[in-house]
């Protein structure tokens, strides 16, 4: 099989892995980073958003394949040092989850959101995770945390 | 529970969860506790029917009771440790129970540690399910950890020949404050072996005295959560590992006539399985594992489904009970006849309710791994230790030589009762010789899981001039008979729930049929007021003597600002509220109906609750908001559509549940009655807002929507 090269929350990596399989299942069943979940396969649910290359990315969807030379940052590259990111922490103090399933891709797009617009109102929050579900609902809550973030100031220069 | 008819299992929803089968007996011996946890204190709660055992009592002998529902282990190191078969699926009962055992051991919930849901070292328990963990558990394991604080207590006044009435245990320590000696719980429970059974009869703190329990205590694994640490089912890993999947029928019922594998037997590293209509397969990553299942042919003999345009008309055709009705759930009172011969305003109407899924984001999964003929299952399930008895009764093995294990699982809302994922990984596991995972892919999830039922409702009802209602008639085929009795004040009823044949496989869904109930009931309701002429929330209130209920709806119709503004054709309102599992609903719902594309969106709901002494508000909270976002889902546009066995749309892109932009303004009152016990309230929140949208819409358009969902397609009135 070909080594596919590429850039893992800061780290090279060299796989072993055909090229046909998603970004996502290389991530969980051979990095094991576990963090990004699968959902639904069709990009359709958020959970097993990345960063690729900085932009919100659903794993599920991408050949790694076609990934060589580029970086991915996963929920497991935001926390930094046993710092968590200023947006996990926000969600802790919101209590914006329940199972948590989603969790970790809602993080990761909302991270995404804040580092192109430090400071989004309530409807651009709603608008850029409107393609990540929470069957449990907590959607204001998520939107309450996403804001909370902001309003400290909260860029970041990580991921 | 699960009886096989054509391939499928009929699970029927309030019947299973109410005789989920018979209790699991068994000896705890004293000397296992020990030697699993090493030493210390242990209290175990012994349920009444324990066999003469009495509470308080010492036990005889070596064993404890037989059934043992949750136990505490106090050891050398002042850890605590709470033993409970409930599963932890988002509901966040990790952090409650440990909030009860906090506030009546006397420790900070740091030094606890929930051990929740593994056959092997947690009391049976039937499942987590029917909103009992916090009526019934927390009750128990509160009255565990206090035994047990009083248990230490003993010790120290033992130790320091002291009146006990004199000690205080704070903090994880007993404390003798007029010699200002202390001795934390590790030190009192160094080298002890002392266990202990307790049923009812052990006192606790009053709600009104709560400092822990009470308060908004944050998800214990929040942190493992918001990092992605926190390992579900489907992510787990064990050594050697391989990833397996299962061939599906191509519609519901159809028999596996032959397969052809000789291109999947050719792929490296695959295992390929056929026993009877299983066909499976297993290799090294979950794409090859895909790849394999592709490669396997197979042909398919269909068996004649019904269609789906006729759901509604089977259903009432073909009832399955002998007796015409279901006699638990049948209520007779008077005449219904007799009190619609008095009425002035008579009404009859028929509501239906589609089928809908539950969409846990997380799908059905599991780890299967054999050693030495005993089975170790990981899994997702709300209904571990009945999922222990699938997999004995599948593999032919005894209950002993099975160990199911539920990690902390990516939702359920009622979905996950069944082991099918357990039984599948743990028969390619079997045929690999090394560990499986099977993690159903989201169409299987659409497909082969179960679905809430649909359902038709016939009512009928009187009124009197005085606007009192005189008649209730009411009968629901086949979606439940949860929250199928009227809270109203009828003199004469005739409410029946009628099982009857149905097309899909179905099953339990947060709330059951309360939903449906409620939605037929509480839009008959609006209707009846409509036709009176009167206000919807007067005319409830009027029928009404539960003053529990009143307050909700009161409640809730004062924080909305009910009666304040009119509608229009673009914005209506509605309100509805409920009793159901010990909870009590108000919801009131705004709609806003976009023109001319007769988009329809809830703008805003207003939820009041009331479940006793509230445990922890922020997750209450979380839990009543959550059940109005899912709700909306199945009140305005959620339905699985099917034809013939085969369903339409088994894809997240074809079935729309709600997102951020469907979210509305949520406001939520709780109201904590102190003075009551509590109850649980992961699912009576979803059953008010149906109804109350459906009235919203009603008021804004003047045509009466009678079936759920309401408004797939927006509304042109």
């Amino acid at each position: 099989m070909p080594v596919i090269e590429l850039t893992v929350n800061g780290t090279r990596r060299r796989l072993d892995a055909d090229p046909q399989r998603s970004l996502l299942s290389v991530l969980r069943e051979d990095l094991d980073l576990t963090g990004s979940k699968y959902g639904c396969g069709e990009g359709q649910c958020g959970a097993c958003t990345v960063l690729l290359e900085g932009q919100p990315t659903r794993s599920c969807v991408v050949k790694v394949g076609a990934l060589a030379g580029k970086s991915v940052t996963t929920i497991e590259g935001l926390e930094a040092g046993g710092q968590l990111h200023p947006l996990q922490q926000a969600f802790l103090d919101a209590g914006a989850m329940q199972c948590g399933y989603c969790t970790a891709g809602m993080i990761v797009a909302g991270a995404a959101l804040l580092r192109r617009n430090v400071d989004p109102e309530e409807a651009e929050i709603r608008k850029a995770l409107e393609g990540n579900v929470c069957r449990c609902g907590t959607y204001p809550r998520i939107v309450a945390a996403v804001r909370a973030a902001a309003a400290l100031g909260t860029r970041t220069t990580r991921g | 529970m699960a009886e096989r008819d054509d391939g499928h299992d009929l699970v029927e929803a309030e019947r299973y969860e109410l005789f989920a089968g018979p209790s699991y007996r068994f000896e705890v011996h004293r000397r296992d506790f020990f030697k699993v946890l090493g030493a210390g204190l242990v209290v175990a709660f012994a349920l009444p029917s324990a066999s003469g055992q009495e509470s308080g009592g010492a036990r005889r002998g070596d064993a404890l009771p037989g059934d043992v529902s949750a136990w505490l282990h106090v050891g050398e190191d002042g850890r605590v440790s709470v033993f409970t078969g409930k599963a932890e699926v988002g509901q966040n009962i990790r952090t409650s129970l440990a909030q009860v055992v906090a506030e009546e051991l006397k420790v900070p919930i740091a030094s606890i540690t929930m051990v929740m849901a593994d056959t092997a070292v947690t009391p049976f328990d039937m499942g987590t399910f029917g909103s009992r963990t916090t009526p019934i558990m927390a009750a128990q394991l509160r009255k565990v950890a206090a035994a047990a604080r009083e248990m230490l207590v003993d010790l120290a006044a033992q130790r320091w020949g002291v009146d006990r009435g004199t000690l205080v245990a704070r903090a994880g320590a007993v404390a003798h404050s007029p010699s200002g000696r202390t001795a934390a719980y590790g030190e009192l429970s160094k080298g002890q072996k002392l266990a202990k059974a307790i049923g009812d009869d052990v006192a606790t703190v009053p709600a009104e005295r709560w400092t822990v329990a009470g308060q908004s205590v944050p998800k214990v694994t929040g942190r493992d959560v918001v990092t992605g640490r926190h390992k579900y089912t489907s992510d787990l890993a064990r050594p050697g590992m391989v990833y397996g999947r299962v061939l599906r029928a191509p519609s519901v019922g159809a028999a596996l006539v032959s397969v052809d594998t000789a291109g999947a037997a050719a792929l490296p590293g695959v295992t390929f399985v056929r026993d009877g209509d299983f066909v499976g397969v297993s290799a090294p990553t979950s794409h090859a594992a895909a790849a394999a299942l592709d490669a396997v042919h197979a042909e398919w003999k269909p068996t004649p489904q019904p269609s789906g345009a006729e759901l509604f008309e089977y259903l009432r055709k073909n009832p399955t009970d002998p007796q015409g009705a279901d006699p638990r759930s049948r209520v007779v009172t008077g005449t219904v006849e007799a009190g619609l011969a008095a009425a002035a305003t008579k009404l009859e109407a028929t509501y239906t309710v589609a089928y809908i899924a539950h969409v846990p984001l997380e799908p059905r999964a599991a780890v299967a791994e054999w050693q030495d003929g005993a089975l170790t299952v990981w899994t997702g399930t709300q209904r571990p230790f009945g999922v222990r008895t699938e997999l004995a009764e599948a593999f032919r093995i005894p209950e002993e030589k099975v160990r199911v294990i539920v990690p902390d699982t990516g939702s359920g809302y009622g979905g996950k009762h069944t082991g099918e994922a357990a039984i599948e990984a743990a028969r390619l596991a079997k045929a690999a010789g090394r560990p499986v995972k099977v993690v159903w892919t989201r169409e299987e999830e659409f497909t082969w899981a179960y679905f809430r039922p649909a359902g038709v409702i016939d009512v009928r009802s009187g009124a009197g001039a005085d606007g009192k209602l005189t008649a209730w008639e009411f009968h629901n085929y086949n979606s439940g008979a949860s929250g199928i009795r009227t809270p109203y004040d009828v003199p004469n009823q005739k409410i029946e729930f009628h099982a009857t044949r149905y097309p899909l496989r179905q099953g339990s869904y947060r709330g059951l049929a309360a939903t449906a109930n409620h939605f037929a009931r509480e839009s008959h309701m609006d209707e009846m007021a409509h036709a009176l002429g009167q206000d919807p929330l007067d005319f409830r209130l009027k029928n009404l003597t539960d003053a529990r209920l009143r307050a909700v709806l009161q409640a809730a119709a004062e924080k909305f600002g009910w009666g304040k503004t009119k509608a229009t054709p673009e914005r209506g309102f509605g309100l509805a509220g409920g009793v159901e599992k010990g909870g009590y609903v108000a919801t009131c719902a705004e709609v806003t109906i976009a023109r001319p594309s007769g988009e329809v969106r809830v703008t805003r709901a207003v939820t009041a609750f009331e479940c006793g002494a509230i445990v922890n508000p922020d997750h209450l909270k979380n839990q009543v908001e959550g059940s109005v976002v899912m709700g909306l889902g199945g009140a305005l546009f959620e339905a699985v559509r099917f034809d013939a066995g085969e369903v339409a749309n088994p894809k997240l892109s074809l079935y729309r549940v709600p997102r951020f932009s469907d979210a509305p303004v949520l406001e939520t009152v709780l109201l904590d009655r102190k003075d009551l016990p509590s109850a649980g309230a992961g699912e009576t929140p979803i059953i008010g807002l149906a109804p109350a949208v459906a009235g919203a819409l009603f008021a804004a358009t003047g045509a009466r929507r009678r079936s759920l969902p309401l408004a797939p397609e927006g509304v042109r009135a």
